[in-house]
């Protein structure tokens, strides 16, 4: 299972470095995002501060959905999906390697938004352990919830438009416990926050649990 | 030993439509069998259910000694379907995305790179994105990925359209080869002509079911041409 898992993050990471869709596109349209959010709350700047955590993990969670439909445009296209069924791989490794792929993606994306907070809201730095276990388990639950959905409408000529509408409700635990966790960590009262990062590692663990079992059976009947 | 296709009664749906509507089918290995018929009577249905890509709603279905309705992934690790896309990354090079077919059969990089060397796409288009190939150069790189599988059974839909002349001789000879090493190709073609030299034999399909299935004739000529 590790081992297909390995081989298909390589080609996906690989089509991603090859097309640099991820950096010419989904980069540039997170910071925009960031940006657009610092034109609209601008007048308020001490309002911007404080709504820096939230921002940030909604500039995270819109530039996921580009990642994800990504991930799954790359297989519609000259029957990819069946090469990937065809191709004899594990399922459960499938969804390992395709959310793993994802997670890497937004983990320097991440990183590129966190500066961008940083430098357009003023936001400060604070509970490091707290903030890199949100983002990590954060960023675990995106690509594996994403990947499930993904799979779920990827044989759908709708994909595109259906894939946030059904999404978006779900991450909704997700972006409030991250952005809970963050707003404690960036206050520098880090011990309020693991209670929220206990809600985001369940939400990771359910749907990378649920992607292991259930991809399979997706990628047959969607 | 096992035939490489036994269909029996074998029905798809493809929503509420049959699309194969009770197919009889025997293919031995070692076999070219051309599948002929008019559009829509259930050529491509019928390849990718080999395949086990399209479900068998009822009837019997084994390729390959394996049960299509209930071990398909077992029959897809050891066919190989060159259908009408050509099942290929655009955005990754002729040598990613060999490597990668080779590499999902648990093949190493010489297989991929002699799948390559064999269809021409050695030297300067190895390197290629496939987005940049013309539509013969990705038919080939198409082709490649079945010897990189590794494939026992090839299934060819319509696999003579987009090259040129040196690439459908190549094809043939190809799939000569894998015959005589004792594989088993199920080709659908509306090419007759050629595709008659390489069969030993000719099924006809029309409204999702075959109509005539002469007897195996394994180890016999090749039709010819008529």
């Amino acid at each position: 299972m590790f081992r297909d898992a390995a081989l298909v993050a390589g080609k996906d990471l690989r089509v991603e470095f090859r097309s640099r869709v991820a950096t010419n596109q989904v980069a540039p349209y997170a910071l925009l995002v960031l940006i657009v959010f610092a034109f609209a709350l601008d007048p308020d700047r001490g309002f911007l501060t404080k709504a820096a955590p939230g921002l940030f993990w909604v500039a995270v969670v819109f530039s996921a959905l580009l990642a994800i439909q990504r991930s799954f445009t790359i297989e519609a296209a000259d029957g990819g999906r069946d090469a990937l069924r065809l191709s004899g791989l594990d399922p459960s490794g499938i969804f390992i390697g395709k959310a793993g792929a994802v997670a890497v993606q937004l983990a320097l994306l991440e990183v590129v938004l966190g500066l961008g907070v940083v430098v357009l809201y003023n936001a400060p730095l604070g509970g490091a352990v707290l903030l890199a276990t949100t983002c990590v388990l954060a960023t675990v639950g995106l690509a594996a919830a994403g990947t499930v959905f993904g799979v779920l409408v990827g044989g759908l000529r709708v994909r595109d438009t259906l894939l946030p509408l059904l999404l978006l409700p779900v991450l909704a635990p997700l972006v409030l416990g991250a952005t809970r966790a963050t707003e404690y960590a960036l206050a520098g009262t880090p011990a309020d926050g693991w209670l929220w990062v206990q809600l985001v590692g369940a939400f990771a663990a359910v749907y990378t649990a649920f992607g292991i079992v259930a991809f399979g059976p997706l990628l047959e009947e969607s | 030993m096992t035939a490489a296709v036994r269909f029996r009664s074998a029905v798809s749906l493809l929503g509420r439509f049959p699309a194969l509507a009770g197919v009889d089918l025997d293919v031995a290995r070692g076999e070219v069998v051309l599948i002929q018929g008019p559009n829509g009577a259930g050529k491509t249905t019928l390849l990718r259910a080999c395949a086990g890509l399209v479900a068998i709603a009822s009837g019997e279905a084994e390729v390959l000694g394996h049960d299509l309705r209930r071990d398909r992934r077992a029959v897809r690790r050891r066919v190989g379907l060159l259908g009408h896309t050509g099942s290929l990354y655009d955005d990754l090079t002729v040598a990613d995305n060999l490597l990668f077919a080779a590499r999902a059969m648990g093949a190493d990089r010489r297989v991929a790179e002699d799948a390559m060397v064999r269809l021409g796409l050695d030297g300067r288009l190895r390197d290629v994105p496939v987005a940049k190939l013309s539509a013969g150069q990705r038919r080939r790189a198409s082709v490649a990925t079945l010897l990189a599988r590794r494939a026992e059974l090839w299934l060819l839909d319509e696999p003579h359209a987009g090259l040129d002349a040196d690439g459908r001789d190549l094809l043939d000879a190809l799939v000569r080869e894998r015959v005589a090493d004792g594989n088993t190709v199920l080709l659908a073609s509306h090419e007759v002509e050629r595709a008659r030299t390489l069969a030993h034999r000719v099924v006809a399909m029309a409204g999702g079911q075959v109509h005539v299935q002469p007897a195996n004739v394994v180890g016999r000529e090749p039709l010819g041409v008529s």
